[in-house]
Protein backbone atom coordinates (compact mmCIF):
# COMPACT_ATOMS: atom_id res chain seq x y z
CA UNK A 1 0.00 0.00 0.00
CA UNK A 2 2.79 2.59 1.19
CA UNK A 3 4.48 1.65 -2.31
CA UNK A 4 1.47 3.79 -3.70
CA UNK A 5 2.66 7.30 -2.60
CA UNK A 6 3.39 9.99 -5.54
CA UNK A 7 4.78 13.05 -4.54
CA UNK A 8 3.73 15.84 -6.41
CA UNK A 9 0.82 15.48 -8.90
CA UNK A 10 2.60 14.91 -12.52
CA UNK A 11 0.77 13.98 -15.48
CA UNK A 12 3.17 12.84 -18.15
CA UNK A 13 1.72 14.14 -21.31
CA UNK A 14 2.94 16.24 -24.29
CA UNK A 15 0.95 19.72 -24.53
CA UNK A 16 1.93 23.36 -24.66
CA UNK A 17 1.04 23.72 -20.99
CA UNK A 18 3.34 21.10 -20.14
CA UNK A 19 6.21 23.17 -22.26
CA UNK A 20 5.79 26.41 -20.77
CA UNK A 21 8.79 27.89 -18.45
CA UNK A 22 7.58 26.95 -14.79
CA UNK A 23 8.69 30.79 -13.64
CA UNK A 24 5.84 31.80 -16.16
CA UNK A 25 3.46 29.42 -14.92
CA UNK A 26 3.56 30.12 -11.58
CA UNK A 27 3.37 33.63 -12.48
CA UNK A 28 0.75 33.29 -14.54
CA UNK A 29 -0.96 31.20 -11.91
CA UNK A 30 -0.81 34.04 -9.18
CA UNK A 31 -1.94 36.69 -11.24
CA UNK A 32 -5.36 34.11 -12.61
CA UNK A 33 -5.37 33.81 -8.90
CA UNK A 34 -6.23 37.56 -8.06
CA UNK A 35 -8.39 38.19 -11.16
CA UNK A 36 -10.29 35.11 -9.91
CA UNK A 37 -10.81 37.21 -6.96
CA UNK A 38 -10.78 40.58 -9.07
CA UNK A 39 -14.12 39.17 -11.20
CA UNK A 40 -17.14 41.01 -9.26
CA UNK A 41 -20.29 40.21 -11.06
CA UNK A 42 -21.54 36.74 -12.14
CA UNK A 43 -20.59 37.24 -15.96
CA UNK A 44 -16.84 38.19 -15.36
CA UNK A 45 -16.96 34.49 -13.07
CA UNK A 46 -18.47 32.30 -16.33
CA UNK A 47 -15.67 34.55 -18.35
CA UNK A 48 -12.94 33.03 -16.04
CA UNK A 49 -14.82 29.64 -15.65
CA UNK A 50 -14.93 29.25 -20.00
CA UNK A 51 -11.30 30.30 -20.11
CA UNK A 52 -10.00 27.69 -17.14
CA UNK A 53 -12.22 25.36 -19.19
CA UNK A 54 -10.17 26.03 -22.55
CA UNK A 55 -7.11 25.96 -20.38
CA UNK A 56 -8.09 22.62 -19.00
CA UNK A 57 -8.70 21.32 -22.25
CA UNK A 58 -5.38 22.39 -23.95
CA UNK A 59 -3.62 21.00 -21.30
CA UNK A 60 -4.47 17.36 -22.02
CA UNK A 61 -5.03 16.12 -18.59
CA UNK A 62 -8.02 13.81 -18.53
CA UNK A 63 -11.15 15.89 -16.71
CA UNK A 64 -10.97 12.41 -14.49
CA UNK A 65 -7.76 13.80 -12.95
CA UNK A 66 -9.04 17.33 -11.81
CA UNK A 67 -12.22 16.10 -10.37
CA UNK A 68 -10.22 13.77 -8.78
CA UNK A 69 -8.45 16.91 -6.78
CA UNK A 70 -11.93 18.06 -6.40
CA UNK A 71 -13.00 15.57 -4.06
CA UNK A 72 -11.05 16.86 -1.01
CA UNK A 73 -12.22 20.86 -0.70
CA UNK A 74 -15.80 19.57 -1.46
CA UNK A 75 -16.69 19.84 2.40
CA UNK A 76 -15.52 23.41 2.50
CA UNK A 77 -17.12 24.35 -1.04
CA UNK A 78 -20.26 22.95 0.86
CA UNK A 79 -19.90 24.66 4.47
CA UNK A 80 -19.00 28.12 2.85
CA UNK A 81 -22.42 27.99 0.37
CA UNK A 82 -24.47 26.53 4.01
CA UNK A 83 -22.83 29.88 5.08
CA UNK A 84 -23.56 32.00 2.49
CA UNK A 85 -26.63 30.79 1.82
CA UNK A 86 -28.09 31.52 5.18
CA UNK A 87 -26.62 34.57 6.14
CA UNK A 88 -26.95 36.76 3.02
CA UNK A 89 -29.99 39.18 3.47
CA UNK A 90 -30.30 40.66 -0.76
CA UNK A 91 -32.87 40.69 -3.45
CA UNK A 92 -36.03 38.94 -3.65
CA UNK A 93 -37.09 36.93 -0.55
CA UNK A 94 -37.36 33.00 -1.58
CA UNK A 95 -38.78 31.52 1.57
CA UNK A 96 -39.08 32.48 4.94
CA UNK A 97 -40.50 29.94 7.22
CA UNK A 98 -39.58 29.32 11.02
CA UNK A 99 -36.38 30.98 11.03
CA UNK A 100 -35.31 29.57 8.00
CA UNK A 101 -34.56 32.63 5.43
CA UNK A 102 -33.26 32.31 2.11
CA UNK A 103 -32.70 35.07 -0.51
CA UNK A 104 -32.21 35.31 -4.03
CA UNK A 105 -29.05 37.23 -2.98
CA UNK A 106 -27.91 34.16 -0.57
CA UNK A 107 -28.86 31.69 -3.25
CA UNK A 108 -26.24 33.95 -6.17
CA UNK A 109 -23.62 34.31 -3.13
CA UNK A 110 -23.48 30.76 -1.98
CA UNK A 111 -23.37 29.28 -5.85
CA UNK A 112 -20.74 32.35 -6.52
CA UNK A 113 -18.35 31.05 -3.85
CA UNK A 114 -18.67 27.37 -4.96
CA UNK A 115 -17.70 28.07 -8.43
CA UNK A 116 -15.25 30.57 -7.47
CA UNK A 117 -13.17 28.29 -4.64
CA UNK A 118 -14.15 25.21 -7.33
CA UNK A 119 -11.62 27.63 -10.30
CA UNK A 120 -9.01 27.82 -7.37
CA UNK A 121 -8.24 24.59 -7.01
CA UNK A 122 -8.79 23.58 -10.44
CA UNK A 123 -6.48 26.75 -11.69
CA UNK A 124 -3.76 25.52 -9.34
CA UNK A 125 -4.25 21.60 -10.74
CA UNK A 126 -3.52 23.05 -14.04
CA UNK A 127 0.30 24.15 -12.73
CA UNK A 128 1.02 21.15 -10.53
CA UNK A 129 -0.30 18.44 -13.30
CA UNK A 130 1.98 20.14 -16.01
CA UNK A 131 4.81 20.92 -14.15
CA UNK A 132 7.20 18.36 -12.28
CA UNK A 133 8.20 19.02 -8.98
CA UNK A 134 11.98 19.40 -10.40
CA UNK A 135 11.07 22.48 -12.31
CA UNK A 136 8.77 23.64 -9.74
CA UNK A 137 11.25 23.73 -7.39
CA UNK A 138 13.77 25.71 -9.94
CA UNK A 139 11.13 27.66 -10.79
CA UNK A 140 10.82 28.83 -7.01
CA UNK A 141 14.43 29.11 -6.77
CA UNK A 142 14.52 31.60 -9.97
CA UNK A 143 11.76 33.38 -8.97
CA UNK A 144 12.92 34.07 -5.70
CA UNK A 145 16.33 34.91 -6.48
CA UNK A 146 16.44 38.33 -6.58
CA UNK A 147 15.95 38.40 -2.89
CA UNK A 148 19.68 38.17 -2.75
CA UNK A 149 20.01 41.27 -2.84
CA UNK A 150 18.48 41.90 0.13
CA UNK A 151 20.96 39.28 1.94
CA UNK A 152 18.65 36.46 1.43
CA UNK A 153 20.48 35.00 -1.18
CA UNK A 154 21.86 31.90 1.68
CA UNK A 155 18.14 31.87 2.63
CA UNK A 156 16.84 31.39 -1.23
CA UNK A 157 19.68 28.64 -2.00
CA UNK A 158 19.13 26.67 1.08
CA UNK A 159 15.45 26.27 0.84
CA UNK A 160 15.70 25.24 -2.83
CA UNK A 161 18.52 22.56 -1.95
CA UNK A 162 16.04 21.33 1.21
CA UNK A 163 13.04 21.19 -1.34
CA UNK A 164 16.08 19.07 -3.98
CA UNK A 165 17.32 16.44 -1.32
CA UNK A 166 13.81 16.09 -0.12
CA UNK A 167 12.42 15.18 -4.02
CA UNK A 168 15.44 12.70 -4.00
CA UNK A 169 14.89 11.13 -1.21
CA UNK A 170 11.43 10.59 -0.83
CA UNK A 171 10.89 7.62 -2.38
CA UNK A 172 14.15 6.11 -1.02
CA UNK A 173 12.97 7.03 2.33
CA UNK A 174 9.31 5.25 1.22
CA UNK A 175 10.96 1.68 0.66
CA UNK A 176 12.76 1.64 3.40
CA UNK A 177 9.75 2.26 5.60
CA UNK A 178 8.50 -0.56 3.62
CA UNK A 179 11.70 -2.62 4.31
CA UNK A 180 11.53 -1.72 8.10
CA UNK A 181 7.89 -2.34 8.21
CA UNK A 182 8.15 -6.22 6.55
CA UNK A 183 10.98 -6.30 9.26
CA UNK A 184 8.49 -5.64 12.07
CA UNK A 185 6.21 -7.57 10.99
CA UNK A 186 8.42 -10.48 10.52
CA UNK A 187 9.21 -10.29 14.67
CA UNK A 188 5.60 -10.50 14.99
CA UNK A 189 4.77 -6.36 15.37
CA UNK A 190 0.87 -5.84 14.82
CA UNK A 191 0.20 -2.95 12.87
CA UNK A 192 -3.15 -3.11 11.83
CA UNK A 193 -5.17 -4.29 14.32
CA UNK A 194 -6.52 -2.66 17.24
CA UNK A 195 -7.40 0.54 18.69
CA UNK A 196 -6.29 3.62 17.58
CA UNK A 197 -4.17 4.60 20.40
CA UNK A 198 -2.42 1.10 20.11
CA UNK A 199 -1.91 1.05 16.27
CA UNK A 200 -0.18 4.85 16.81
CA UNK A 201 2.11 2.85 19.78
CA UNK A 202 2.90 0.21 17.12
CA UNK A 203 4.25 2.82 14.70
CA UNK A 204 7.09 3.67 16.88
CA UNK A 205 9.20 0.72 16.21
CA UNK A 206 8.79 1.77 12.73
CA UNK A 207 9.93 5.51 13.07
CA UNK A 208 12.63 5.03 15.14
CA UNK A 209 14.41 2.87 13.20
CA UNK A 210 13.73 4.74 10.12
CA UNK A 211 14.66 8.40 12.13
CA UNK A 212 18.22 6.72 13.12
CA UNK A 213 18.50 5.45 8.84
CA UNK A 214 17.68 8.80 7.87
CA UNK A 215 20.14 10.78 10.28
CA UNK A 216 23.04 8.11 8.91
CA UNK A 217 22.24 8.76 5.20
CA UNK A 218 22.15 12.85 6.03
CA UNK A 219 25.38 12.20 7.50
CA UNK A 220 26.65 10.16 4.49
CA UNK A 221 25.26 12.26 2.07
CA UNK A 222 26.76 15.61 3.68
CA UNK A 223 30.26 13.91 3.09
CA UNK A 224 29.05 13.22 -0.77
CA UNK A 225 28.27 16.69 -1.04
CA UNK A 226 31.34 18.19 0.25
CA UNK A 227 33.50 15.61 -2.23
CA UNK A 228 31.54 17.24 -4.96
CA UNK A 229 33.11 20.77 -3.50
CA UNK A 230 29.16 22.17 -2.67
CA UNK A 231 30.07 25.06 0.02
CA UNK A 232 26.89 26.50 0.18
CA UNK A 233 26.38 27.69 -2.80
CA UNK A 234 28.26 30.30 -3.80
CA UNK A 235 29.64 30.87 -6.94
CA UNK A 236 27.26 28.04 -8.32
CA UNK A 237 26.41 28.23 -11.53
CA UNK A 238 23.65 25.99 -13.40
CA UNK A 239 23.80 23.72 -16.31
CA UNK A 240 20.37 24.09 -17.25
CA UNK A 241 19.49 27.59 -17.75
CA UNK A 242 15.37 28.95 -18.00
CA UNK A 243 15.46 31.34 -21.27
CA UNK A 244 11.69 32.62 -21.79
CA UNK A 245 10.38 31.73 -25.44
CA UNK A 246 7.65 32.73 -28.08
CA UNK A 247 5.61 30.45 -26.68
CA UNK A 248 5.93 31.69 -22.56
CA UNK A 249 5.41 35.04 -24.47
CA UNK A 250 1.91 33.91 -25.69
CA UNK A 251 0.96 32.65 -23.29
CA UNK A 252 1.79 35.51 -20.92
CA UNK A 253 -0.16 37.58 -22.90
CA UNK A 254 -3.29 35.46 -23.37
CA UNK A 255 -3.55 35.69 -19.04
CA UNK A 256 -3.16 39.31 -19.51
CA UNK A 257 -5.98 39.74 -22.30
CA UNK A 258 -8.07 37.63 -19.45
CA UNK A 259 -7.72 39.88 -16.94
CA UNK A 260 -8.59 43.10 -18.91
CA UNK A 261 -11.54 40.56 -19.93
CA UNK A 262 -12.06 40.64 -16.65
CA UNK A 263 -12.03 43.84 -15.78
CA UNK A 264 -14.40 44.78 -18.51
CA UNK A 265 -17.08 42.35 -17.94
CA UNK A 266 -17.25 44.00 -14.19
CA UNK A 267 -18.33 46.70 -15.82
CA UNK A 268 -21.65 45.11 -16.85
CA UNK A 269 -25.11 45.04 -14.57
CA UNK A 270 -24.70 42.01 -12.62
CA UNK A 271 -28.12 39.74 -13.03
CA UNK A 272 -31.10 40.98 -11.78
CA UNK A 273 -32.92 40.55 -8.40
CA UNK A 274 -29.55 39.84 -6.25
CA UNK A 275 -28.69 42.96 -4.45
CA UNK B 1 56.94 8.71 -12.02
CA UNK B 2 55.03 11.71 -10.68
CA UNK B 3 53.38 11.45 -7.07
CA UNK B 4 49.46 13.30 -7.35
CA UNK B 5 49.63 12.13 -3.60
CA UNK B 6 51.84 12.60 -0.71
CA UNK B 7 51.33 10.86 2.81
CA UNK B 8 53.86 12.07 5.01
CA UNK B 9 53.80 10.91 8.62
CA UNK B 10 50.44 11.39 9.14
CA UNK B 11 48.47 10.69 12.11
CA UNK B 12 44.78 10.53 12.78
CA UNK B 13 42.70 10.06 16.08
CA UNK B 14 39.28 10.13 16.52
CA UNK B 15 37.95 12.36 19.50
CA UNK B 16 35.51 9.43 21.27
CA UNK B 17 33.58 10.92 24.23
CA UNK B 18 35.63 8.63 26.50
CA UNK B 19 38.76 8.28 24.73
CA UNK B 20 40.97 9.81 21.58
CA UNK B 21 41.67 6.54 19.89
CA UNK B 22 44.54 6.59 17.36
CA UNK B 23 43.09 5.29 14.39
CA UNK B 24 46.16 5.83 11.88
CA UNK B 25 49.67 6.73 12.94
CA UNK B 26 52.80 7.49 11.63
CA UNK B 27 52.11 7.20 8.19
CA UNK B 28 53.49 7.51 4.84
CA UNK B 29 52.22 6.58 1.41
CA UNK B 30 52.77 8.00 -2.06
CA UNK B 31 50.63 7.18 -4.80
CA UNK B 32 51.95 7.70 -8.64
CA UNK B 33 49.79 9.56 -11.06
CA UNK B 34 48.11 7.05 -13.05
CA UNK B 35 48.41 3.69 -10.92
CA UNK B 36 45.87 1.93 -10.08
CA UNK B 37 46.14 1.35 -6.25
CA UNK B 38 44.14 -1.22 -4.21
CA UNK B 39 44.06 -1.62 -0.49
CA UNK B 40 43.21 -4.24 1.89
CA UNK B 41 42.20 -4.39 5.25
CA UNK B 42 39.93 -6.15 7.59
CA UNK B 43 37.11 -3.81 9.52
CA UNK B 44 38.80 -1.13 11.43
CA UNK B 45 41.77 -1.32 9.70
CA UNK B 46 41.77 2.30 9.02
CA UNK B 47 41.54 1.77 5.13
CA UNK B 48 38.04 4.19 5.49
CA UNK B 49 39.90 7.01 7.50
CA UNK B 50 42.70 7.40 5.48
CA UNK B 51 40.84 7.01 1.80
CA UNK B 52 38.85 10.20 3.76
CA UNK B 53 42.60 11.89 4.82
CA UNK B 54 43.23 11.46 1.20
CA UNK B 55 40.71 13.91 -0.30
CA UNK B 56 40.96 16.43 2.58
CA UNK B 57 37.73 15.16 4.34
CA UNK B 58 39.20 14.08 7.41
CA UNK B 59 42.52 16.31 8.51
CA UNK B 60 45.49 15.03 9.90
CA UNK B 61 46.26 15.88 13.85
CA UNK B 62 49.74 15.58 12.48
CA UNK B 63 51.84 15.29 9.60
CA UNK B 64 50.60 16.30 5.85
CA UNK B 65 48.66 14.83 3.16
CA UNK B 66 49.80 16.95 -0.28
CA UNK B 67 47.62 16.52 -2.99
CA UNK B 68 49.45 17.83 -6.29
CA UNK B 69 51.43 19.61 -3.83
CA UNK B 70 48.50 21.30 -2.12
CA UNK B 71 48.13 20.73 1.49
CA UNK B 72 44.35 19.11 2.27
CA UNK B 73 44.64 20.92 5.70
CA UNK B 74 44.80 24.77 4.27
CA UNK B 75 41.15 25.70 4.42
CA UNK B 76 41.94 28.13 1.59
CA UNK B 77 42.34 25.42 -0.96
CA UNK B 78 39.82 22.80 -0.20
CA UNK B 79 37.94 22.94 -3.34
CA UNK B 80 40.77 22.40 -5.42
CA UNK B 81 41.85 19.32 -3.29
CA UNK B 82 38.04 18.02 -3.19
CA UNK B 83 38.30 18.94 -7.43
CA UNK B 84 41.61 17.12 -7.70
CA UNK B 85 40.44 14.03 -5.82
CA UNK B 86 36.91 12.55 -6.32
CA UNK B 87 35.57 10.07 -3.60
CA UNK B 88 33.28 7.28 -4.21
CA UNK B 89 31.15 5.82 -1.07
CA UNK B 90 29.71 2.36 -0.68
CA UNK B 91 25.85 3.41 -0.45
CA UNK B 92 25.25 4.57 -4.32
CA UNK B 93 21.52 6.09 -3.14
CA UNK B 94 23.14 8.20 0.02
CA UNK B 95 25.66 10.34 -2.59
CA UNK B 96 23.26 11.39 -5.37
CA UNK B 97 21.33 14.90 -4.76
CA UNK B 98 19.13 15.38 -7.65
CA UNK B 99 15.93 12.95 -9.13
CA UNK B 100 17.73 13.67 -12.93
CA UNK B 101 20.72 11.42 -13.74
CA UNK B 102 21.99 14.55 -16.01
CA UNK B 103 21.03 17.16 -13.00
CA UNK B 104 22.81 15.25 -10.13
CA UNK B 105 25.81 14.56 -12.44
CA UNK B 106 25.65 18.18 -13.25
CA UNK B 107 25.75 19.19 -9.71
CA UNK B 108 30.00 19.17 -9.05
CA UNK B 109 30.79 21.04 -12.08
CA UNK B 110 28.27 23.52 -11.25
CA UNK B 111 29.61 23.94 -7.30
CA UNK B 112 32.57 25.12 -9.41
CA UNK B 113 31.19 27.33 -11.49
CA UNK B 114 31.66 26.58 -14.53
CA UNK B 115 29.92 27.47 -17.72
CA UNK B 116 26.69 25.95 -18.44
CA UNK B 117 27.69 24.92 -21.55
CA UNK B 118 31.02 23.47 -20.51
CA UNK B 119 28.97 21.74 -17.72
CA UNK B 120 26.88 20.28 -20.07
CA UNK B 121 29.90 19.13 -22.23
CA UNK B 122 31.35 17.46 -18.88
CA UNK B 123 27.82 16.01 -18.26
CA UNK B 124 27.42 14.02 -21.64
CA UNK B 125 30.79 13.39 -21.94
CA UNK B 126 30.88 11.89 -17.92
CA UNK B 127 27.49 9.56 -18.99
CA UNK B 128 29.43 8.20 -21.90
CA UNK B 129 32.41 7.62 -19.83
CA UNK B 130 30.31 5.03 -17.78
CA UNK B 131 27.82 3.65 -20.41
CA UNK B 132 25.27 5.65 -18.71
CA UNK B 133 24.42 8.47 -21.76
CA UNK B 134 20.80 7.16 -22.61
CA UNK B 135 19.72 7.06 -18.96
CA UNK B 136 20.51 10.61 -18.51
CA UNK B 137 16.62 12.12 -18.58
CA UNK B 138 15.64 8.66 -16.00
CA UNK B 139 15.38 8.95 -12.01
CA UNK B 140 17.60 7.40 -10.13
CA UNK B 141 15.69 5.94 -7.87
CA UNK B 142 14.21 3.40 -11.18
CA UNK B 143 17.82 2.27 -11.59
CA UNK B 144 19.52 -0.75 -10.46
CA UNK B 145 22.43 -0.42 -7.67
CA UNK B 146 25.12 -0.77 -10.18
CA UNK B 147 23.72 1.76 -12.22
CA UNK B 148 23.18 4.25 -9.46
CA UNK B 149 26.99 3.62 -8.68
CA UNK B 150 27.98 4.46 -12.06
CA UNK B 151 25.91 7.49 -12.15
CA UNK B 152 27.99 8.42 -8.99
CA UNK B 153 31.24 7.72 -10.59
CA UNK B 154 30.06 10.44 -13.38
CA UNK B 155 29.07 12.55 -10.84
CA UNK B 156 33.19 12.74 -9.96
CA UNK B 157 34.52 12.08 -12.84
CA UNK B 158 32.43 15.43 -14.42
CA UNK B 159 34.83 17.56 -12.31
CA UNK B 160 37.56 15.91 -13.88
CA UNK B 161 39.46 14.64 -11.20
CA UNK B 162 43.17 13.45 -11.45
CA UNK B 163 42.34 11.04 -8.91
CA UNK B 164 39.20 9.03 -8.03
CA UNK B 165 39.28 7.45 -4.33
CA UNK B 166 36.41 4.65 -4.21
CA UNK B 167 35.56 3.23 -0.68
CA UNK B 168 34.08 -0.17 -0.74
CA UNK B 169 31.93 0.98 -4.00
CA UNK B 170 30.94 -2.67 -4.56
CA UNK B 171 30.28 -3.80 -1.13
CA UNK B 172 25.86 -3.31 -1.65
CA UNK B 173 26.00 -4.37 -5.71
CA UNK B 174 24.90 -7.97 -6.74
CA UNK B 175 28.01 -9.75 -8.96
CA UNK B 176 26.36 -8.22 -11.93
CA UNK B 177 26.31 -4.70 -10.75
CA UNK B 178 29.84 -5.33 -9.03
CA UNK B 179 31.00 -5.74 -13.08
CA UNK B 180 29.96 -3.04 -14.34
CA UNK B 181 31.29 -0.93 -11.35
CA UNK B 182 34.89 -2.82 -12.21
CA UNK B 183 34.74 -2.44 -16.11
CA UNK B 184 34.17 1.27 -15.08
CA UNK B 185 37.03 1.96 -13.31
CA UNK B 186 39.67 -0.22 -15.07
CA UNK B 187 38.65 1.96 -18.59
CA UNK B 188 38.40 5.23 -16.73
CA UNK B 189 42.67 4.16 -15.48
CA UNK B 190 43.17 2.89 -18.40
CA UNK B 191 41.60 5.19 -21.42
CA UNK B 192 41.32 8.34 -19.25
CA UNK B 193 45.01 7.96 -17.58
CA UNK B 194 42.44 8.80 -14.03
CA UNK B 195 44.32 7.58 -10.65
CA UNK B 196 42.70 5.23 -9.01
CA UNK B 197 42.46 4.51 -5.23
CA UNK B 198 40.57 1.13 -5.04
CA UNK B 199 39.31 0.19 -1.53
CA UNK B 200 37.62 -3.09 -1.22
CA UNK B 201 37.39 -6.68 0.25
CA UNK B 202 36.54 -8.71 -2.87
CA UNK B 203 40.01 -10.55 -4.11
CA UNK B 204 39.17 -10.73 -7.60
CA UNK B 205 38.67 -7.14 -7.90
CA UNK B 206 42.38 -6.57 -5.86
CA UNK B 207 43.80 -9.02 -8.37
CA UNK B 208 43.32 -6.40 -11.02
CA UNK B 209 45.57 -3.56 -9.35
CA UNK B 210 49.27 -2.09 -10.32
CA UNK B 211 49.85 -2.65 -6.38
CA UNK B 212 48.24 -3.66 -3.15
CA UNK B 213 48.61 -2.10 0.24
CA UNK B 214 47.16 -4.47 2.90
CA UNK B 215 46.59 -2.05 6.13
CA UNK B 216 45.94 -3.65 9.53
CA UNK B 217 45.70 -1.49 12.74
CA UNK B 218 46.33 2.04 10.56
CA UNK B 219 49.50 -0.06 9.40
CA UNK B 220 51.23 -1.10 6.13
CA UNK B 221 51.46 -4.48 6.66
CA UNK B 222 52.34 -5.03 2.88
CA UNK B 223 52.97 -2.91 -0.37
CA UNK B 224 53.58 -4.64 -3.48
CA UNK B 225 52.29 -6.31 -6.52
CA UNK B 226 49.17 -7.83 -6.29
CA UNK B 227 51.52 -11.40 -7.46
CA UNK B 228 54.08 -11.12 -4.32
CA UNK B 229 51.08 -9.65 -1.88
CA UNK B 230 48.81 -13.12 -2.50
CA UNK B 231 52.09 -14.59 -2.66
CA UNK B 232 51.97 -14.29 1.52
CA UNK B 233 49.19 -16.59 1.69
CA UNK B 234 50.25 -16.92 6.38
CA UNK B 235 50.33 -12.80 6.28
CA UNK B 236 46.96 -12.45 4.81
CA UNK B 237 45.52 -14.98 6.71
CA UNK B 238 47.11 -13.59 9.64
CA UNK B 239 45.27 -10.31 9.11
CA UNK B 240 41.87 -11.92 8.75
CA UNK B 241 41.83 -11.70 4.90
CA UNK B 242 41.36 -14.48 2.49
CA UNK B 243 43.62 -15.27 -1.09
CA UNK B 244 42.42 -15.42 -4.50
CA UNK B 245 41.27 -19.46 -4.82
CA UNK B 246 43.93 -19.80 -7.26
CA UNK B 247 46.77 -19.04 -4.80
CA UNK B 248 45.05 -20.96 -1.96
CA UNK B 249 45.25 -23.92 -4.26
CA UNK B 250 48.58 -23.40 -5.80
CA UNK B 251 49.84 -23.12 -1.94
CA UNK B 252 47.78 -26.05 -0.51
CA UNK B 253 49.91 -28.20 -3.34
CA UNK B 254 53.24 -26.95 -2.29
CA UNK B 255 52.48 -27.30 1.35
CA UNK B 256 51.76 -30.94 0.01
CA UNK B 257 55.41 -31.36 -1.25
CA UNK B 258 54.90 -30.47 -5.21
CA UNK B 259 57.55 -28.58 -6.61
CA UNK B 260 55.35 -25.64 -8.52
CA UNK B 261 55.50 -21.47 -9.31
CA UNK B 262 53.10 -19.50 -6.67
CA UNK B 263 53.59 -16.57 -8.16
CA UNK B 264 50.93 -17.04 -10.31
CA UNK B 265 47.20 -15.34 -10.33
CA UNK B 266 44.78 -16.10 -13.18
CA UNK B 267 43.63 -19.51 -13.84
CA UNK B 268 45.11 -20.07 -17.23
CA UNK B 269 48.69 -18.78 -15.31
CA UNK B 270 47.60 -21.54 -13.12
CA UNK B 271 46.52 -24.64 -14.90
CA UNK B 272 50.02 -23.88 -16.85
CA UNK B 273 51.78 -24.06 -13.75
CA UNK B 274 49.95 -27.31 -12.22
CA UNK B 275 50.84 -28.55 -15.60
CA UNK B 276 54.88 -27.88 -15.68
CA UNK B 277 55.18 -28.84 -12.28
CA UNK B 278 53.47 -32.51 -12.76
CA UNK B 279 54.82 -32.79 -16.33
CA UNK B 280 51.50 -33.01 -17.80
CA UNK B 281 51.41 -32.15 -21.48
CA UNK B 282 49.67 -29.50 -22.92
CA UNK B 283 45.78 -30.27 -23.80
Amino acid sequence: MIKDITFGQYYQTDSPIHRLDPRIKLVLLVLMIVFLFLAGNAWSLIFCGVMLFAAMLVSRVPFKMYLKNMKPILIIVIFTSIINLFYTDTGVTLVDWWIIHITAGGVYRALFMAFRIAQLILLSSVLTYTTTPNDLTDGIERLLSPLRFIGLRGAVHTLAMMMTIALRFIPTLVDETDKIMNAQKARGADLESGKLFERIRALIPILIPLLISSIRRAYELAEAMECRCYNGGVGRKRMKQMKLKLRDYIAAFLCLAVSAGVLLINLLPNIPYVD
Amino acid sequence: MEKIIEVKNVTFEYDDSEQVKTVIKDFNLDIERGSFTVILGHNGSGKSTLAKLLNGLYKPASGKVLVDGIDTADESTEIEVKRRVGMVFQNPDNQLIASIVEEDVAFGPENLGLEPDVIRQRVDDALKAVGMYEFRRSTPHHLSGGQKQRIAIAGIIAMEPECIVLDEPTAMLDPKGRAEIIDTILKLNREKNITVVLITHFMEEAELADRILVMSNGKILADSTPKTVFSDVSLLKSVGLDVPQTTELLYALKSGGADIETDVLSIEETADAIAKAFHLEEI
